[in-house]
């Protein structure tokens, strides 16, 4: 018996999906109105499954805890999207993207998967215009890309740095449609917080109406999670600050196997941190990295100068500063994937050239890509010998045009000038890799439910390229599941209504108000914040950019104690049946201090670093990539799925093993 | 990073649903850092009252860097405070000074009724775009490539400009006809100006505008106050193109 069979479709790769659509279960559009489904989540991987569900014919009921969909935490991201439309004629193809994912991934995704996303993510840009999504376009009227870190093409797709904001709105307008056909049943303000399993198959959920409290129970024939990541277990992170694990949580002490927990993304371009009160971090995209070089000081004395407030970065000259990235990695220079970047951005910091008072930022500067654009815009005005002056407003103008909603951003945050100034940044927290275990239909270990977007584990193996998250929501959501959820729905079509009379209903939201009883009758004398604080600096200190066996049995142990100490002293304000913003986090954080203790349980199994998991005792220690990261195929080239089991510590390991066919693993190189 | 450590006067409207009445509650803030966020500044308030065991005040907020449009605070007067081009989570404790009375009110609307403190129902907006903010194309995959229609650039950016409008609702709470024309028009605008907008341009206009008046929003007199709160922005050329649209579409309505 296995239990992780990943049903992947026999067949060369570039046919498994066609294969595979062609052979599984439809369901005739008359029999859909017969079969209800139930959505948690309306970011892109939600709404866009949401959307084409109801459009198929099937009665969906969505769940988001934000006052209206539109305000999913997709709509934050900033950079692009990718697909393989080879627009630029820059040799790009369905193969070079799935290669670039697996090997960004530092193989440790599934293939059948990554190439299916692949082949799919030209699609996803014709719907997207379809829908009037305003991406940028070039003067000839036809789209234009840029770059991401960790390729050598131009494929990325993007609206300014509002890139999330317009694909949300695109998918949000797509639903809108079927809400106002009454095909999707909206439910904003409402949170899941159970999910109901009936016959071993997932037949519902426990919701809470956020504004009157209410539990209410909502019954479906397949429920399909699209609730996101969650970064927000290290506290400080650049997710929305209502972001959570409840939803998948919740689904995995019901049965579904979570995998990679400890796969997360720190993304090297963040706003630094600024003090205590600090409530959440800020990203500057990666699409800077296009144009933005990054460097400190060459010299001690020049850090200890800029610090000291006696030298801006501006004085110093081309030789007294290191491009670290483009030292050490001349290939890919300040494009390298975004963990080798973060952690060039530690060992610089940890060594003492941190330019900003905490020891924390790096510099990321504009100034020769403003030259750069400034000539080449003066020579196509056919202005000739152009001051520096001139030469820099009009470089600024091409910037402004580029990037000028992030670099307004950042002067709001930082109340400095990124035109006149090099930015200051530092890595932080901002997207998990790790997530629910599916199969290649999308299904997690319990029969009928389905997870997609960041809450499942699927495509980015141990470390994602940016702009591919906004992808893989969309295939998910778009083109994905809208076929696979077929396949198992065309046994439903006889199952009729499912009753929420049933004692599996009842029993569920039972166990919901004895958890939000006790939470609220507490009284204990300290916040949620506070215990989430906590938690968030053990994960940042022991389970963060660097991670050894030591710091990791450290954390699993001060994890535990953090959640036995929130049980006994937790306060909660308030009621249950009212407006509750402090019960919605107390909930969430309970739930990531469960998480919390996997998560660093799993990153302890794994004695080896592959992409954003860098274990200190696992680097290479001679030759070209000398103190490089090591990954370890003999050992761990698998996916760790973990069944739970009661507490966080007895969760039982299930292992994929990862094959690559198509492939052939090699060690990461982007010298 | 030491801060200017400012102590701050908070006058902050209360009221614990729709259905009871508010009133302004005085709180009192110390050594508030100039890098705060406001956001950040209510943190530390409500972290005050929770350990004192009182109610925190709620306000809505998510992405707290002015892309997801949760966060709606009517400040000293103005929708979002007093700095321009940002939402209430990007504002900064730097525009205000030592010693201050700040006053904290929710966005007042009749379409926008109170669910508790700072926190009002937006589901209006939401309602306006079901009745037509989209193009009604299936999600089938088989619409044609991207590059078979080429948009001009100038139209293309225009009517991105349009659509990043985040649906705070600012412009209502500023309009003293608590008018949701820049929203609405915002919407219409994007759609209008894309090829694949045209087909229903017509039943657009006029079922958001049908649903808008249904809602309860003000009529438009032109004041310009949205444009100017708008934290995105938002042109009031936007408002001019609606109503040609509107025009054209109740002239040659053929329903
Ligand atoms: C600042 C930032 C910038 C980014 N930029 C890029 C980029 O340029 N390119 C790229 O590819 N990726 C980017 N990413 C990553 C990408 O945005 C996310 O991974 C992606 O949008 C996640 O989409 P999703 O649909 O899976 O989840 P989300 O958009 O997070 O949506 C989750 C949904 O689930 C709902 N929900 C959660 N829990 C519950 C519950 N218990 N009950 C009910 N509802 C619930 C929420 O209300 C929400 O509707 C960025 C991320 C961040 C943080
Ligand atoms: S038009 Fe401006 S103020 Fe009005 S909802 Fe949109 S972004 Fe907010
Ligand atoms: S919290 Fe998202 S815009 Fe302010």
């Amino acid at each position: 018996m296995s239990q992780l069979d990943a049903k992947i479709p026999e067949g060369p790769i570039k046919d498994k999906w066609t294969n595979h659509k062609n052979k599984i279960n439809l369901v005739n559009p008359a029999n859909k109105r017969l079969i209800d489904v139930i959505v948690v989540g309306s970011g892109l991987a939600g709404g866009s499954a949401a959307a084409s569900l109801a459009e198929m014919g099937y009665n969906v009921k969505c769940f988001c805890f934000q006052d209206s969909p539109r305000r999913a935490h997709s709509i934050a991201a900033q950079g692009g999207i990718n697909a393989a439309k080879n627009y630029q004629n820059d040799g790009d193809s369905t193969y070079r993207l799935f290669y670039d994912t697996v090997k960004g991934g530092d193989y440790r995704g599934r293939e059948a998967n990554v190439y299916r996303l692949a082949e799919v993510s030209a699609n996803i840009i014709d719907q997207c215009v379809a829908q009037g999504v305003p991406f940028a376009r070039e003067y000839g009227g036809l789209l234009d890309n840029r770059s991401f870190g960790g390729v050598l093409v131009s494929r990325t797709f993007y609206a300014k740095g509002q890139t999330g904001q317009q694909l949300l709105l695109g998918a949000y307008s797509a639903m809108s449609r079927q809400i106002g056909k009454g095909k999707i049943q909206m439910f904003n303000r409402h949170e899941m917080l159970e999910l109901v399993i009936v016959d071993g198959k997932a037949r519902g959920i426990i919701a809470r109406n956020l504004i009157t409290g209410e539990i209410q129970r909502h019954s479906a024939h397949a429920v399909v999670l699209a609730s996101g990541g969650y970064g927000n277990v290290f506290f400080l992170s650049t997710n929305a600050m209502g972001s959570n694990v409840t939803a998948a949580w919740r689904a995995h002490k019901k049965g579904a196997f979570f995998a990679n927990p400890c796969y997360t993304q720190i993304h090297p371009t963040c706003i630094p941190r600024s003090g205590d009160y600090q409530s959440k971090l800020t990203l500057m995209s990666e699409s800077l990295r296009n144009d933005g070089r990054i460097w400190v000081p060459k010299k001690m004395e020049d850090v200890e100068a800029i610090r000291a407030g006696k030298k801006k970065p501006t004085d110093l000259s081309e030789e007294e500063r290191d491009y670290y990235l483009e030292r050490r990695y001349p290939a890919f220079g300040n494009l390298v994937p975004r963990d080798v970047a973060s952690r060039a951005a530690k060992e610089r910091c940890d060594a003492g050239f941190g330019v900003n008072a905490t020891g924390e930022a790096v510099y990321l500067d504009f100034s020769s890509a403003i030259m750069r654009y400034g000539k080449e815009k003066a020579t196509v005005m056919g202005e000739k010998n152009p001051s520096d002056q001139r030469v820099k407003e009009l470089g600024e103008g091409v910037i402004e045009a580029k990037y000028g909603n992030l670099f307004q951003m950042y002067q709001k945050i930082t109340d400095d000038n990124p035109y006149k100034t090099p930015m200051m940044i530092y890595p932080a927290v901002h997207y998990t890799m790790g997530g629910l275990w599916v199969d290649y239909n999308l299904m997690t270990t319990i029969p009928g439910c389905y997870a997609a977007g960041e809450a499942n584990f699927s495509d980015h193996g141990a470390n994602r390229l940016g702009a591919s998250a906004l992808m893989q929501g969309l295939a998910d959501g778009y083109f994905v599941l809208p076929y696979t959820i077929g396949d198992y729905l065309a046994d439903d079509i006889r199952t009729g209504p499912i009753s929420t009379d049933l004692p599996e209903f009842v029993e569920a939201e039972k166990t919901v108000q004895d958890r939000l009883n006790a939470l609220i009758n507490n009284k204990g004398t300290k916040s949620v914040d506070h215990f989430h604080k906590r938690l968030g600096k053990v994960m940042w200190d022991k389970v963060g950019m660097a991670r050894n066996a030591q710091g990791l049995t450290e954390a699993i142990a001060e994890i535990k104690q953090i959640r036995e100490e929130f049980y006994k002293d937790v306060f909660v304000p308030g009621s249950m049946d009212s407006f509750n913003p402090e019960l919605e986090k107390a909930g969430r954080v309970a739930d990531f201090l469960e998480l919390g203790e996997l998560f660093a349980k799993d990153a302890l199994h794994r004695n080896e670093s592959c992409g954003g998991h860098y274990r200190e005792e696992s680097v290479e220690e001679s030759g070209e990539q000398k103190g490089e990261a090591k990954r370890d195929d003999v050992n761990f080239k698998y996916v760790a799925a973990w069944e739970h089991k009661g507490e966080p510590s007895d969760a039982v390991l299930h292992k994929e093993d990862l094959v690559f066919e198509n492939i052939e693993l090699k060690q990461r190189s982007y010298k | 990073m030491a801060g200017k450590g400012m102590n701050l006067t908070l006058k902050i409207w209360r009221q614990s649903d729709a259905n009871s009445p508010g009133k302004m509650v005085d709180y009192k803030v110390t050594d508030i850092s100039e890098h705060m966020s406001f956001l950040e500044m209510m943190d530390v308030l409500n972290e005050q009252l929770v350990s004192k065991g009182e109610d925190p005040v709620a306000f809505d907020h998510d992405c707290r860097e002015g892309i997801c449009g949760m966060c709606s605070m009517y400040i000293n007067g103005e929708a979002h405070g007093p700095d321009r081009g940002v939402t209430t989570c990007q504002l900064h404790m730097r525009m205000f000074n030592d010693g201050d009375t700040i006053y904290i009110e929710p966005w007042r609307a009749a379409a926008f009724p109170v669910i508790k403190d700072l926190v009002v129902d937006r589901t209006a907006f939401d309602r306006i775009m079901n009745a037509g903010g989209f193009v009604s194309v299936n999600t089938s995959g088989n619409t044609q490539d991207a590059n078979a229609l080429p948009i001009p650039k100038a139209d293309a950016d225009e009517a991105f400009d349009a659509a990043t409008c985040i649906g705070c609702g600012a412009c209502v709470a500023t309009c003293k006809n608590a008018s949701a024309m820049l929203f609405v028009s915002a919407k219409v605008s994007q759609l209008a100006l894309l090829p694949q907008g045209k087909v229903e341009a017509k039943e657009r206009v006029l079922n958001m505008v049908d649903q808008m008046d249904k809602e309860g929003f003000g009529n438009c007199t032109v004041t310009g106050a949205c444009e100017v709160e708008c934290p995105k922005g938002i042109s009031l050329t936007n408002i001019a193109r609606m109503n040609q649209e509107f025009l054209k579409a109740s002239i040659t309505a053929d329903k």
